[in-house]
């Protein structure tokens, strides 16, 4: 059997059958079976890409590469480690009487056909499948969002859909001015969208075409990667939809999106080599991360403030992609899964964090470690993780950057170096009360699953401390193809 | 000098020039049912506009195209609109949040834009109707100054679906459209959207009693 077949057929069956059966008893089990399913196939799939090269599906409407199978095994996993996290985490919903049996249901489907959407949109070969996969990620989890049936929770979903929706079109429009900068090259075959036939001819690509379509790519894509000033849905739809939703928008729909700008910025860059395309990133990623940094502080929600957080994570990482090279590409690239993988775990300890306080209030929750050490010790380390503290992987990536910029582009290290220490000490300043001091907390019907924060602080600590020379050669090779 | 322009051409210059004053007559519309049956008529003028482009140069798959928008936005999506303002009894006028003139000028300077960042690639294009790629611009534009500018959700949908047409007017005047399977798929994404709109339009109704956006702006950051 195909892994690849199988990666992108098990989350659409049992999304479909889930949101059949999704109020059993059995059915976060069906969850996570379904989540392990995908995620051995996916590895599978890594295995076959590492030992025989990339390969096609479905005709050459599917390319898996180095490149993207990198992503392909970050998402399966990060979705397998949510999947167990969510099954407590809504039971304890549940009983609170916060949400009905209806809405598991609806939970639990949307959750694995949003899976299925972000493994398509990394898969696919054609610019438009991945525009199309884009919109229906977005489309999953508007209903997510606003599971809660709360004010704050319906505004928060109208604004995710609305802006993302403009976004969208935007993108869409960057993607017909790149079919139609291609069809005067590549002919009017249905080839001329196919991305390896696009990097073929990426050098004779109409220059005026591509610098628009690459803006219009860039904006719209970067609306859903949060990038200021089109961040403005992050924090709300973080903060007002359940928990396992804003570890996976935020560890992963964020990546795709970034995914689907570097492949575009690789056809932008053949295009224009005046490194116009990276020039807007570098512009776009250190605003997003001087504007996340300076509302860090005045953020009094929990899961706002690491909201904000990613979005600052995303302008380092778009910075870093624009610097370009092999060695930014690199650090880009790990940053992201150190990002995914801290910030996943963090939401995970947040989630089961908030149910024992019954609130988001960074005020009212207090002294975490009394009630739970288990808990409490997984939002410090997470924190000091996402702060870049040795020796946690974030550390590595972020001085990859730094130390880059300093060589390359100068005139940005006081930004960054501003921006990471006024994140750090908004941060810092308001998870040490949370963790220590005298406790809000009380006992919750169903025992929080806190192995996947271990698991991923776990794999991010190591990762800090020496990275495998398989992985290390595989980032490499994904870098190389970035340019 | 408009004999060296074909019919066809014309045709399609002039439904497209229908499908701009029809973004602006949506833009001053008030009443909730006619600006559903204008977001109608300009679907319908999309349509005649790829109808005739298919006929003229004979690619397939336009006509498929043609047929797509003729189901889809002349007649499943105003009728799931016509449906919802029913039942959810939106009948009443919006007030929009800039009045009408002011949005008018806004409107006509947004088109200059349009027309200005479309004419060095519309030189480049080949097709017979590379002439529209600029009203394509500038109905998106339109439609998105509609979004800005009124109040009521269902409006903002609305606004949302033209700048869809505007999308494709620009994906046929530019091109002679996307591939088929990018043109289903934007099309499924669309009545999947709507729908899933359909449905939180209820639960927005159900928690604040009206549709008006105006109750949902207590997020902010403090």
């Amino acid at each position: 059997m195909d892994f690849f077949v199988l990666m992108l057929a098990i989350p659409l069956v049992s999304g479909a059958l889930l949101t059949v059966v999704g109020e059993r008893d059995w059915a976060p089990n069906l969850n996570i079976v379904a989540s392990l399913g995908t995620f051995l196939a996916a590895v599978g799939l890594t295995g076959e890409i590492i030992a025989n090269g990339p390969r096609f599906a479905f005709g050459e409407q599917f390319f898996i590469d180095s490149l993207n199978v990198f992503f392909v095994s970050l998402t399966a996993f990060v979705g397998l480690t949510t999947s167990i996290f969510s099954g407590p985490y809504m039971k304890n919903e549940r009983e609170h009487g916060r949400l009905s049996v209806p809405r598991l249901r609806l939970y639990k489907g949307m959750y694995q056909l949003f899976m299925f959407t972000m493994l398509a949109a990394l898969t696919t070969n054609n610019l438009g499948i991945l525009w199309v996969a884009m919109e229906a990620a977005t489309l999953t989890t508007v209903l997510l969002v606003s599971l809660y049936r709360t004010s704050a929770s319906l505004e928060a979903a109208w604004k995710y859909f609305i802006l993302c929706g403009v976004g969208i079109a935007q993108a869409l429009f960057g993607t017909i001015l790149l079919y139609f900068a291609a069809e005067r090259v590549l002919g009017e075959s249905g080839n001329a969208l196919l991305w390896t036939h696009l990097i073929d001819v990426k050098g004779s690509l109409e220059p005026t075409i591509m610098a628009l379509s690459f803006i219009f790519l860039l904006v719209g894509y970067g609306t859903k990667v949060g990038l200021a000033p089109l961040h403005n849905w992050l924090p709300d739809a973080h903060a007002e939809g359940p928990t396992p939703v804003s570890a996976v928008l935020s560890g992963l729909l964020l990546n795709v999106a970034l995914y689907a700008i570097l492949r575009c910025k690789v056809l932008a860059d053949g295009a224009l080599p005046n490194g116009y395309a990276g020039n807007l990133m570098i512009g776009f990623g250190l605003f997003t991360l001087l504007v996340a940094a300076f509302f860090l502080s005045r953020q009094k929600d929990v899961k706002r403030m690491f909201a904000y957080s990613s979005i600052e994570h995303m302008g380092l990482i778009t910075f870093a992609f624009g610097m370009g090279g092999p060695i930014a590409n690199f650090a880009g690239l790990l940053h992201m899964t150190m990002h995914s993988l801290t910030k996943s775990a963090i939401f995970f300890a947040v989630g089961h964090a908030t149910q024992k306080t019954g609130t988001q209030l960074m005020e009212h929750i207090r002294g975490l470690i009394k009630i739970n050490p288990l808990i409490g010790w997984g939002l410090m380390l997470g924190t000091l993780a996402i702060l870049g503290m040795p020796p946690f992987g974030v550390f590595a990536s972020e001085f990859m950057i730094l130390t880059h910029a300093m060589k390359h582009f100068p005139w940005a290290t006081p930004i960054l170096l501003l921006a990471l220490g006024v994140a750090f000490a908004a941060i810092f300043g308001k998870v040490q009360p949370m963790v220590f001091g005298e406790t809000t907390a009380k006992r919750l019907p169903h025992a929080p699953a806190m192995t996947p924060v271990f698991l991923h602080l776990g794999i991010v600590l190591m990762l800090g401390l020496y990275i495998p020379p398989y992985l290390t050669r595989w980032f490499h090779e994904a870098a190389r193809m970035l340019g | 000098m408009t004999s060296s322009i074909p019919l066809s051409a014309q045709l399609i210059n002039l439904f497209a020039a229908v499908i701009l004053l029809l973004g602006f007559a949506m833009l001053a519309q008030r009443r909730m049912l006619s600006l559903i049956n204008l977001f109608a008529l300009q679907g319908f003028c999309l349509f005649l506009a790829t109808l005739v482009a298919a006929v003229t140069t004979g690619q397939v798959h336009l006509f498929y195209s043609a047929g797509l928008t003729l189901a889809l936005k002349v007649l499943l999506l105003p009728w799931i609109l016509h449906r919802l303002v029913r039942q959810l009894k939106v009948k009443r006028e919006v007030e929009a949040l800039i009045n009408i003139p002011t949005t008018m000028l806004v409107g006509i300077v947004l088109v200059m834009v349009a027309f200005n960042v479309a004419l060095p690639i519309s030189e480049l294009s080949h097709t017979i109707t590379r002439g529209t790629l600029g009203i394509a611009l500038a109905v998106v534009m339109l439609a998105f100054l509609m979004m800005i500018t009124r109040q009521k959700a269902i409006s903002q949908v609305v606004g949302f679906l033209s700048m869809e047409n505007g999308l494709f007017l620009a994906a046929t005047s530019a091109t002679y459209g996307m591939p088929m399977v990018v043109e289903l798929g934007i099309a499924l994404d669309v009545l999947v959207g709507v729908i899933i709109l359909g449905v939180f339009f209820f639960q927005i109704r159900d928690q604040f009693d009206s549709l008006d956006i105006r109750h949902m702006e207590k997020l902010k950051d403090n």
